[in-house]
């Protein structure tokens, strides 16, 4: 899921590129520098409401950066944002790709989900076009080798790590069971998990599976019951989230019930009756409200879009100022003169102070823990990343 | 020890819902020699009809016994309905067709109806509103609630009210008479057509308690969720030997068992070589075990003999 919404997003901003082009084109003065900022997400679909979120968040730091009038190498800078729709799909997302990469975009903002973003990183890796994902979480996307990879969230590897630490060190919970859905997100979110909670010193009573289709898991409950863990934690989405948190409590097992980023809807506290309350789960990032500049940039948001924020909007548009910002500091928009200070760009984003390893991921990501208490998410704490400074 | 109880109950109550809905597969096979892939199907209308009902009654402020007795009530006759349409729009023109055209049809129904529920009830799961709290029990270490034993004591009932009803009334003679020879029966006055429509429709309206019980005891109700369950009673059906009551009764029973025995203990015998994943790989291989020393299924085929 959380794969699909970040290729979807990265699709929708190479479709946007690709159609805003021509017309740009003729427009441009002399002494003007157009800059063509594309952007991928999925903006038909299922997932179309955070795609266009996506693409709302890119659009908002390029009228930004239009408003202040910045100049690069010179020139006054006019950016441009050139909208592609990737339907969550890897193969349309690499055609949406390649049409950004034909439309001579300078930079790509996506895709939206990791599925898309990681088949797509290749063509604008073969075209040296520097890509910067919202919200592509697999561990794979920046694995790649191609040093026009970067992301502005945490992956996966950091969430399953930041919660392995937090049930182990933060919770003091030793005995723990694992089961997860064997898709690549469950399986290497709960390998992650099982690695840091290890490294605490934790014992992993018991490892087990299911599938992504499954509703009983009452069975696979009993066994670990008997194995009497303090912690269970579940690598996969709420719709396997629900029956399991259920079929837990009507065990009678008191133990803590822990899932990744797929556990974090509201839609798991709406199935499950009540068996959800105490249930922990993780997002990658800072609540809104966190954010250095979270709510300001929220209230600009509704005024502008006449809709509150999905999800991704403010990486989005922290992830344009770091193009951005290394275009300034390379004095061009020319992706192969860019491209080496994307890597070494410091920013005090809206979502958090940002920097990227070598890899291209950001470096000490934040992720959030929240708990359902009472029948509501509440934050309980953000394990890592660096608080912007303002 | 608490814990193989706790497994057997959890077979148990599995398996009480798989021979619910293999009685479906088994008694239209007993009588037309068809698969009616399209059950599985029924099942998922009947658990979204009765949560539709269940809502509606419940924000009328209906008494909550009385409301889940009603939209228990509206699923089984909204699925008979549904049973006898199938029957006479997908099945009976190909009556005297080969036996693979009603097959097709089945699939085909089979996918229709699924996309009508995804259509009318959206893509996303829906909890479902059971009107009181299901308490917990204690026995010898494991747990049971309240609808695990509704579940287990209902699909009794409806069991044994349908052996009654095969073995001891008019319309159970004339379904043994149809099973054993159609063109016979007939000659002797029976209505097939009459017996044919009724067998779909105690079928659905099982399908519809299957369909019920499934969302109690999950909470959720989504419209693909037919699809592994009809799989897996039409596997007990055959299992125990389709087209005999007795034998879809025994193989859901068993498949339910071997299912949450498999799942619980596969993982520790094998030292997790193989994990609980394996869960229905190790259902499915009991089935071709069996079919291969026994190829009619445990209890054999034929309605009308056994039954």
């Amino acid at each position: 899921m959380q794969i699909c919404r970040f290729t979807l997003f990265a699709v929708l901003g190479i479709v946007l590129v690709a159609c805003g082009n021509n017309e740009t084109t003729s427009t441009a003065a002399s002494d003007e520098l157009v800059i063509r900022i594309g952007a991928a997400a999925p903006l038909t679909g299922p997932q179309a409401h955070v795609g266009k979120d996506n693409e709302y968040g890119t659009r908002m730091a390029i009228d930004d950066a239009n408003a202040k009038g910045l100049m690069i190498g010179g020139k006054k800078a006019r950016f441009e944002l050139l909208s592609e729709d990737d339907q969550t799909d890897p193969k349309t997302a690499t055609i949406v790709a390649q049409k950004l990469v034909d439309a001579k975009v300078n930079g790509v903002i996506g895709h939206m989900n990791s599925g898309t973003s990681i088949p797509a990183a290749s063509i604008y890796f073969k075209n040296g076009i520097p890509q910067i994902s919202p919200s592509a979480t697999a561990v794979k996307f920046t694995a790649q080798g191609y040093n026009t990879s970067f992301r502005v969230m945490t992956n996966d590897a950091q969430q399953g790590q930041a919660l392995g630490e937090f049930a182990t060190q933060v919770l003091g919970l030793k005995k723990i069971a694992v089961i997860d859905d064997r898709t690549a997100y469950g399986q290497g979110l709960a390998d992650e998990f099982v690695k840091a909670a290890q490294a605490s010193g934790a014992q992993i009573v018991a490892r087990e599976y299911t599938t992504d289709k499954s509703v009983d898991f009452t069975a696979v409950l009993t066994s670990i019951k008997g194995k009497q863990p303090e912690l269970l934690f579940f690598g996969g989405m709420d719709p396997q989230g629900v029956p399991m948190v259920k079929q837990l409590r009507a065990l009678g097992m008191k133990t803590q019930f822990v899932m990744g980023d797929g556990g974090y809807t509201p839609k798991l506290i709406e199935l499950a009756g009540g068996a959800e309350e105490g249930t922990y789960a993780s997002l990658p990032g800072v609540p809104l409200d966190n954010m250095p500049s979270g709510r300001d940039f929220s209230k600009r948001y509704e005024a502008r879009f006449h809709q509150p924020i999905q999800l991704y909007a403010p990486y989005c548009y922290d992830a344009v100022n770091v193009m951005i910002a290394a275009m300034q500091k390379a004095g061009s928009a020319e992706p192969a003169k860019y491209l080496p200070e994307v890597g070494k760009v410091v920013l005090d984003g809206v979502t958090a102070k940002i920097s990227f390893d070598e890899k291209g991921d950001i470096k000490g990501g934040a992720v959030t823990i929240y708990q359902v208490r009472q029948g509501k998410w509440s934050a309980v704490q953000t394990m890592g990343g660096a608080p912007a400074a303002h | 020890m608490d814990i193989l109880l706790q497994q057997i109950i959890n077979g148990l109550v599995q398996g009480s819902v798989y021979a619910l809905v293999a009685l479906g597969y088994t008694m239209v096979y007993g009588i037309l020699g068809l698969i009616n892939f399209a059950h599985g199907e029924v099942v998922m209308i009947g658990a979204m009809i009765a949560l539709t009902a269940l809502q509606a009654l419940l924000a009328a402020v209906v008494a909550p016994v009385l409301a889940v007795l009603l939209s228990l009530l509206v699923a089984m006759a909204v699925c008979m309905a549904l049973g006898y349409s199938i029957e006479r729009i997908a099945y009976r023109p190909l009556r005297n067709a080969p036996r693979l055209a009603p097959l097709i049809t089945a699939i085909g129904v089979s996918i229709v109806l699924q996309n009508l529920a995804m259509m009318i009830w959206g893509r996303e799961y829906h909890s479902f509103p059971l009107p009181f709290t299901s308490t917990s029990h204690q026995i010898g270490g494991a747990v049971v609630n309240d609808v695990q034993i509704g579940i287990v004591v209902v699909a009794l009932l409806i069991m044994v009210g349908l052996m009654w009803l095969v073995h001891h009334t008019r319309t159970g003679r004339a379904m043994r008479a149809v099973a054993e020879h159609p063109a016979a029966a007939t000659l002797m006055g029976v209505d097939i057509n009459r017996v044919i429509s009724v067998t779909f429709m105690l079928g659905s309206a099982l399908a519809a308690i299957a369909g019920f019980m499934v969302s109690a005891n999950y909470g959720i109700v989504h419209y693909y969720m037919g699809f592994m369950l009809g799989l897996k009673a039409f596997t007990a059906a055959v299992l125990g030997g389709i087209g005999n009551l007795r034998g879809a009764m025994l193989g859901g029973v068993l498949l339910g068992l071997i299912e949450s025995l498999g799942a619980g203990y596969i993982g520790d015998l094998t030292g997790g070589f193989l994990g609980s994943h394996y869960q229905d790989v190790f259902a499915f291989f009991v089935l071709i075990a069996v079919l291969v020393f026994r190829p009619s299924g445990l209890l054999g085929e034929k309605l009308a003999e056994r039954a």
